[in-house]
C-alpha cells in the first residue's frame, strides 16, 4: 500500500536514528515466551551499538542472553519492574556497573508520561499489525491480549517500531497501538510463544495450605465491610489468590452480591465470573492466560487499559483509585507491615514489583496472603530484606497462624474479630516464625548498589546491594 | 560403620549420608546456607553426639528442612550406618 511503513529490523533501527547511550524500551506481555527483547538486542549488538539503556516493563528467565550483551558493553543500564532467573542472579552478584532501577507498573507509566523515563526508541511486539502500524495483541500466530504496558511507550517514545508475526490488511481495527504513534513496522517469524504467557493451564491449587490461606482471605474480604453490591476487586495469580476467588464467588451467589469491576492482570477465573454476570466489567492491563486474551478481543465489557490509566499515582483518574479490594502476595512482610516482593531471603533478586505498590496504596482494603514459612525461609520477619511496599498502605496480613491487621485500621480488626476470625498481633507471627526456624544469620551483602527501588511517586524507597 | 542414607531432595527435607570418618566432618550444601548453615551444622553435630557418634563423615544436602526434620534424618541415617537401633535399644 502507499506509505507502507514495513521495513527490515535493521532498516527500522537505522531510520530511528538510535545512537550509543540512548534508551530503548520493550513490553513483557509475552512473559516467559517473549522473543522480541533478545531478537532486537542481538541485532543492535551485531550493528555495533554500545552503551544502550534498556527500559523494559519487566524481564524474566527468557532474557538470560542479555548477560552476554552486558558483558560486551551493548547494554549498560536497565530499568524494569522485575528480574528473574540467571540474569537476576548475575545482576545480584554485581554484573552491571549501574544499578538497575525498579519501578512499579504504575510508577513506570507515570515516569514515562512525566518524561522522567525518556524513551528514544520503543520496540513493541504485537500479535497483529497493518502496514501503517495499527497493532493489537490478537493475531493468527500469537495472542497476548492486552498491550497495556506497551501503551505509554507507544505514546511517549520519540520513535516507535512495531514488530509483528501477523501482518494484516489495513485497517487493523480495533487497534491497541495507533498507527499515529508508529514510525516503522517490522515483520518477523515470531514475536512470542503465547503458550508461555501463563505457566501452564491455571488450575485450582490442591495444596492444603494454599486452600486454608484462600479460605481465610475470603473470610477477611466477606467480613471486611467492603463486600457490598458494586464492590471492585483485583487479585494476583498465586494459588491462594485464585482459590480465594472461588470462595468469594460462592458467597456472592449466596448473598446476591455483584462486583462492578475486576482490575489488573486478568485470568480465566475472572473471565468466568464476568461471564456468569457476577462481575460487570473487566479492566485489563495484562492478560494472564489465553482465555483472558480471547475474552478481551471478543467481549466489549472486557477493556484494555494502559499502565498509566491502570495504576499511575499521579493521575487521579487511574483505575486503582476506584479499587476497593486487592489480594496480594509477598516474599516477606515485616512487623511494620512493610512488604518485599522483589529480593529473595538469600539476597538474590527473584521477583517483580508489578502493581503491588500501586494497588496497595490506592485500594480501600489491601490484603497480603502468605504462609508463615516457606521451608525454612520465614515470610513474617522483623525487617524486610528490601522495602517494596510501605507498611502504611498494607491493611491485613493473612497467614495460616492468624490474621494481623495494621494498627492504623482498628475498624477492620474489630469487624474481623466480631466475625470470629483469629486476629493476632503481627509481632506474635514474627515470634512464632523465629521459634520454629531460629534466628537467621545476616546475609553476606557487599557494598556495591545493584538495584534502586523507586516508589511510585518517583522517590527512592530502598537500595539493593550485591550479594557475595 | 558402613555408609547409609536417610532423607530426600524434596523441598523442606534434608538428605543425610553418613559414612566412616575421623572426628565429625560435615559437608553441607544448603539452599539456605548463608542464613542457616551454622545452625544446620550445629543440629547435625548435637544429634550425632547425642547418639554417641564421635567419628563420621556426613554429607548433607539441605532443601530448607526444619530442625526437627534434620534431627530425624540424621538419627535414621546413623541407625542405618551403625546398625544400632536407638529406638529399640
Amino acid at each position: 500500500m502507499r506509505n507502507s511503513k514495513v521495513v527490515s529490523l535493521e532498516e527500522a533501527i537505522r531510520q530511528s536514528g538510535l545512537k550509543d547511550g540512548q534508551t530503548i524500551s520493550f513490553h513483557h506481555h509475552f512473559r516467559g515466551g517473549d522473543k522480541v527483547v533478545n531478537m532486537v538486542v542481538d541485532k543492535l549488538a551485531q550493528m555495533g551499538f554500545k552503551d544502550l539503556k534498556l527500559a523494559a516493563s519487566s524481564l524474566s528467565d527468557v532474557h538470560k542472553p542479555l548477560i552476554e550483551h552486558i558483558k560486551n558493553g551493548v547494554i549498560t543500564g536497565i530499568s524494569t519492574s522485575g528480574l528473574r532467573g540467571e540474569l537476576a542472579d548475575a545482576i545480584s552478584h554485581g554484573l552491571l556497573s549501574e544499578p538497575v532501577v525498579f519501578r512499579s507498573h504504575g510508577g513506570r507509566g507515570s515516569a514515562i508520561a512525566k518524561g522522567e523515563l525518556k524513551i528514544d526508541v520503543a520496540f513493541l511486539g504485537a500479535s497483529s499489525a497493518d502496514e501503517l502500524g495499527n497493532a493489537t495483541g490478537y493475531g493468527e500466530k500469537s495472542i497476548c491480549g492486552s498491550l497495556g504496558y506497551a501503551l505509554p511507550d507507544a505514546r511517549y517514545a520519540s520513535h516507535v517500531v512495531v514488530l509483528t508475526d501477523n501482518l494484516v490488511e489495513y485497517p487493523n481495527m480495533p487497534q491497541s497501538i495507533s498507527a499515529a504513534d508508529v514510525e516503522s513496522v517490522v515483520v518477523v517469524d515470531s514475536v512470542g510463544d503465547s503458550s508461555k504467557i501463563s505457566s501452564g493451564a491455571i488450575r485450582d491449587s490442591k495444596n492444603p495450605r494454599d486452600i486454608l490461606l484462600a479460605k481465610q482471605a475470603a473470610k477477611v474480604i466477606i467480613n471486611s465491610g467492603y463486600f457490598k453490591d458494586g464492590f471492585s476487586i483485583q487479585t494476583g495469580t498465586g494459588g491462594a489468590s485464585l482459590a480465594a476467588v472461588k470462595y468469594i464467588r460462592e458467597e456472592m451467589i449466596a448473598r446476591g452480591i455483584k462486583a462492578s469491576f475486576a482490575l489488573g492482570g486478568i485470568t480465566a477465573h475472572m473471565v468466568k465470573l464476568h461471564e456468569e454476570g457476577l462481575i460487570g466489567k473487566l479492566i485489563d492491563v495484562q492478560s494472564f492466560d489465553k482465555v483472558a486474551a480471547e475474552s478481551i478481543h471478543n467481549d466489549p465489557l472486557h477493556q484494555e487499559v494502559s499502565a498509566v490509566e491502570y495504576a499511575s499515582g499521579q493521575h487521579l483518574g487511574s483505575a486503582t483509585h476506584a479499587l476497593d479490594i486487592v489480594i496480594l502476595s509477598a516474599l516477606e512482610v515485616d512487623t511494620q507491615f512493610n512488604v518485599n516482593v522483589l529480593v529473595g531471603s538469600d539476597g538474590i533478586i527473584r521477583g517483580a514489583i508489578g502493581g503491588h505498590q500501586d494497588t496497595a496504596a490506592d485500594s480501600a482494603l489491601s490484603i497480603i496472603v502468605c504462609p508463615l514459612l516457606r521451608g525454612r525461609i520465614p515470610c513474617v520477619v522483623p525487617k524486610v530484606t528490601t522495602l517494596i511496599t510501605p507498611g502504611k498502605s498494607v491493611d491485613v496480613v493473612v497467614t495460616e497462624y492468624g490474621i494481623a491487621v495494621n494498627p492504623g485500621r482498628p475498624e477492620i480488626a474489630q469487624r474481623l474479630q466480631e466475625a470470629g476470625l483469629k486476629v493476632v498481633d503481627i509481632n506474635e507471627l514474627a515470634a512464632k516464625a523465629a521459634s520454629i526456624i531460629g534466628t537467621p544469620d545476616p546475609l553476606p551483602f557487599g557494598d556495591k548498589v545493584v538495584g534502586i527501588v523507586m516508589n511510585r511517586d518517583g522517590s527512592v524507597l530502598d537500595k539493593i546491594y550485591n550479594i557475595k | 560403620m558402613k555408609e547409609a542414607i536417610a532423607g530426600t531432595l524434596e523441598s523442606g527435607d534434608i538428605m543425610i549420608t553418613i559414612g566412616p570418618g575421623k572426628g565429625l566432618e560435615i559437608a553441607l550444601q544448603s539452599s539456605v546456607e548463608a542464613q542457616f548453615g551454622r545452625q544446620i551444622k550445629a543440629v547435625i553435630t548435637e544429634t550425632l553426639e547425642g547418639l554417641g557418634i564421635k567419628d563420621a563423615h556426613v554429607d548433607a544436602i539441605d532443601k530448607g528442612a526444619l530442625d526437627c526434620t534434620i534431627r530425624a534424618r540424621v538419627t535414621a541415617a546413623a541407625v542405618r550406618a551403625t546398625g544400632k537401633d536407638v529406638w529399640k535399644d
